[in-house]
Order: structure tokens, then sequence, then C-alpha cells
């Protein structure tokens, strides 16, 4: 080999690089957190819409929400299911969902999503 | 080979990659195959493919000095040299590579060749490409670096911070309800757009395009392939990302789990980027490695004052003109040729003859 020692040491930096998650997450058993739902929220047994439309476009809906509130005044949702709810993260959503820190922040800090909702809203104040 | 053919075969390749795992996963329910054996089976096929040939070029002597000299090498002390266009020290070459490999210098010194007024013919600077290559490049890094919140836990800062900058814009507010959530990220559609560049720059300018093969296109459209599933993947069809980070989580840790049902989508993403991955070592790709090693960028020009012996050369007798002298020498004087030395008396007497 012509160079050896430079060219091993530069392909041990090249892939040690590329598997920097490897060793990163050596050893963890990373779990993906538990959606924990509240009392009230299981007695509810049914969100505004299914689950699994609500875990992927949960904040395309709070975004229309909020525009059609604040632009529209409109104030009422009819959900795909016939009933009809109104618009509000912190008297709908939350009224449920009031376990912020293990309903919200867990799955959003899981995959490094900050979204900006309590720029303006207000946080729950949990009951530890 | 016909564009046209190059083209077409490079898209159906494609197409056919895309139905693969949407049948695969969506109709016969292969998600162990397409979530987990066909990315190791990729990665493993990347390393050992990678290291293979950056080993296949160590293993290749390079007999003698090829570096492009693109300036005034080092010489006397009152002509000014150009240490990173004609690198003379190891300092210089390492300058070279750093500028060669984070602005791709090369690229920015393509000129074009035309003529001017008439027939006089002129360079022009062509930037085009640079700029294309150095967009195309650094968004995909971003996206790169980005995907790292998938494969980490915790997601190091660092990844935060960029993802930040990356959606610096927060064009997730408007202008369409709800279509641009969660908050648009630059470097994807820089990275789509960029890709575009590249691909109607081979259609379009026609050396180019003379040159481009289906490995040209192909890796062009795999890549747009890839971005297109990720941008839907984000805004429009989306899929829950938090299984899919239970998946990813999976393979980096090697406990490897198929969580409860991810979109059809994430699966096509996920195979696409599979076979790019094993494809690179066997393609034009690879460059990502073969930078590094290119005798063009990375050997010094020293030829003036180190001595370079090719590694192969054959060990050849030779019989040296000192040697030949040596053993002819008496003969040599006898028949009155030139010799390089007399011997002691014979100088002794030449010079009495002289007189």
């Amino acid at each position: 080999m012509y160079d050896g020692g430079k060219i091993i040491t530069g392909l041990v930096i090249g892939v040690g690089l590329l598997l920097f998650p490897v060793f990163y997450n050596a050893g963890k058993a990373a779990k993906a957190p538990e959606r924990v739902l509240t009392e009230k929220a299981k007695a509810a047994q049914k969100c505004v819409e299914p689950i699994s439309f609500m875990k992927t476009e949960h904040m395309k809906m709070l975004d229309e929400w909020r525009q059609q509130v604040v632009r529209d005044d409109v104030r009422y949702y009819k959900s795909t299911s016939g009933k009809e709810y109104y618009k509000g993260l912190q008297t709908t959503c939350l009224d449920c969902h009031s376990n912020k820190s293990k309903f919200c922040d867990q799955c959003h800090d899981y995959v490094g999503v900050d979204p900006y909702c309590w720029d303006c809203h207000i946080e729950p104040k949990e009951n530890q | 080979m016909n564009f046209i053919f190059s083209i077409v075969l490079s898209s159906v390749v494609v197409l056919i990659l895309v139905l693969i795992p949407w049948i695969g996963v969506g109709a016969l329910k292969l998600d162990t195959l397409f979530g987990i054996i066909i990315p190791y089976i990729a990665l493993f096929v990347f390393f050992a493919g990678i290291i293979g040939r950056v080993i296949g070029w160590a293993r290749s002597p390079v007999p003698f000095r090829i570096p492009t000299t693109a300036g005034q090498q080092w010489s006397l002390p009152w002509i000014r040299r150009s240490p990173l266009e004609n690198p003379k020290s190891t300092a210089g070459v390492v300058g070279r590579m750093i500028f060669e490999v984070l602005t791709f210098r090369s690229l920015f010194r393509n000129t074009k060749l035309q003529f001017r007024s008439g027939f006089r013919i002129g360079y022009e600077w062509e930037k085009w490409l640079w700029l294309f290559a150095l967009a195309f490049h650094y968004s995909f890094l971003v996206v790169l670096i980005r995907h790292l919140r998938f494969f980490t836990e915790p997601i190091p800062g660092f990844v935060n911070l960029i993802e930040q900058l990356d959606g610096l814009m927060q064009t997730g507010v408007a202008p369409v309800e709800g279509f641009m959530l969660p908050s648009v990220m630059i470097s994807g559609f820089v990275l789509l757009g960029a890709v575009t560049l590249l691909v109607l720059r081979r259609i379009l300018i026609p050396q180019v395009n003379y040159v481009s093969l289906p490995g040209d296109y192909f890796p062009l459209f795999l890549i747009t392939a890839i971005g297109l599933t990720g941008v839907l993947m984000r805004y429009v069809l989306k899929v829950d990302i938090v299984s899919v980070k239970e998946l990813t989580m999976g393979l980096v840790t090697f406990r490897p789990s198929i969580p409860y049902e991810i979109g059809v989508l994430f699966y096509i993403h996920l195979f696409l980027v599979s076979v790019l991955i094993a494809y690179i070592p066997f393609s034009k790709i690879t460059h990502m490695a073969g930078v590094f090693l290119s005798p063009t960028r990375n050997l010094s020009n020293n030829s003036r004052f180190v001595r370079h012996i090719n590694p192969w050369s054959y060990p050849v007798p030779v019989h040296t003109y000192d040697e030949y002298e040596e053993e002819f020498r008496d003969k040599m004087i006898a028949v009155g040729l030139p010799v390089e030395k007399m011997p002691e008396e014979e100088a002794g007497s030449a010079e009495e003859e002289k007189e």
C-alpha cells in the first residue's frame, strides 16, 4: 500500500463520522415515549378525529383552526363523525389533554420538534 | 449512447425502484424486509464497498507527480509563487484539498471556450456548474444533518440549531392554511431545485449532453425521487414520525423493530435511500471518498527537488559510462579516443608531448 498510514487514517475518520449515530447511541435503548392520556381523555374515548389522523395531521388542523378563528371568525369545527367542536387549543384540546408534558412535549422532544404554540397560548398548570 | 435512451432508461429504473416498496409494503406487507433487512444490507454494501474502493486506490502506485499546476511554481525568491495552485509541500496540498473539498475550487475555475468577435477565441468564466454544485452539496449536507434527529436520542444541540436556521423563514404560517406545516425547511427545496438545474444542464448543453450516460442521469433522478418523497412526507402525505423514529433508532442501536403502521411513502423513501447508499461505492458518487485520493489534487509539485522512483521499475543491470571507460580506457587511449579520466602516467606523458 502506498501512503497507507495517511489513507487508513482518513478512512477511519470518514467511516467514524458516518457511524456517528451508532457510537452516539451505543448501549442506549431509546424507547419511543408512550402517550399518556388523562382520565378525562380516556373517558371521552375518541378525539376530534380518528387517532391515526390526529397523529399525523394535528399540526395542520391546529394551523387551520387558528387561521379560521383569527381571520374568519369561524368558531365551530364539524368533525367527520358529525359532532361539532369549538375550535380552541386551550378550551377544547387541553380540556382533555391537560397533561402537556406527557401528552405534547414528550413526543415533540423525541423527534426534535419545537412548536410555537406557547408563544401566545398560556401553558396549562399541570397538577403534578 | 443516445441521450433520450439514457434518460428514459434511468427514469424507468427509478420508477421501478419506487414501485418495488409500494407493492412490497403496500400490498404484500413485507415491512420487515423493507424496514430492516434491506437498510442493513445497503449499509453493509456501502461500507464494504467504499472501504474496498479506497484500499484499491491505496494499492495503486502513483509513481510520478501529476498535480495540475495551475499557477506559478516555487522557483526563485523574487518570482511570486502560487502556493495553492502549485503546492510545493504538504501544507500547500492540505490547503488545496480544503478549498477543493469545501468550496469546489476546480469547478470554480471552469471556463467556456467560445468565439467572441469573428474568429477570435475567448475563454469565458462559467460559474453556473460551480454554483449549482455548491447549492446541491450543501443543501444535501444540511438535509443529512437534519435527519440525525431520527438517529440520535437525545438529539444533539447542533442538529436542533441547524433545523432552526433551516426553518428560519417560518413559512409554515401562510399562505395556504395548514399546507406548509410543520415549518418549511429551505434546504429540501434548494436541494430539489439544484438537482433540477443539474439535470437541465445535462440535457440543454450539447457538449455535456453528448458525454452524459445513464450512470449520470440515474443518481440525479434517484436523488430527485428521494427529495420528492421526503418533501411529500413532510408537508402533504404525512406519516407518524414518532413511529419512524422508533424504527430508525432500532436500526442504529441494533435492536430493530417494526412499529405499528407507518405509511407506505416512508418505506418508498427508505428503500430509495437504501438503493442510493448501496449504489454509492459502484458509481460516480463514490467521489465522496475519491476526491481525497485524486492525484491531480493531492500531490505536491516537487519533482524538481525530490526524486520519485517508479516502484514497479524492473531492476535493470546497467553499465554506466564510468564503468565502461574503466573497462576500455587502455584501448580507447590506444586508438586516440577522448577519455574523461587519464591514468596518472599517461596524463604526465601527454602533457610532455604537448610541450
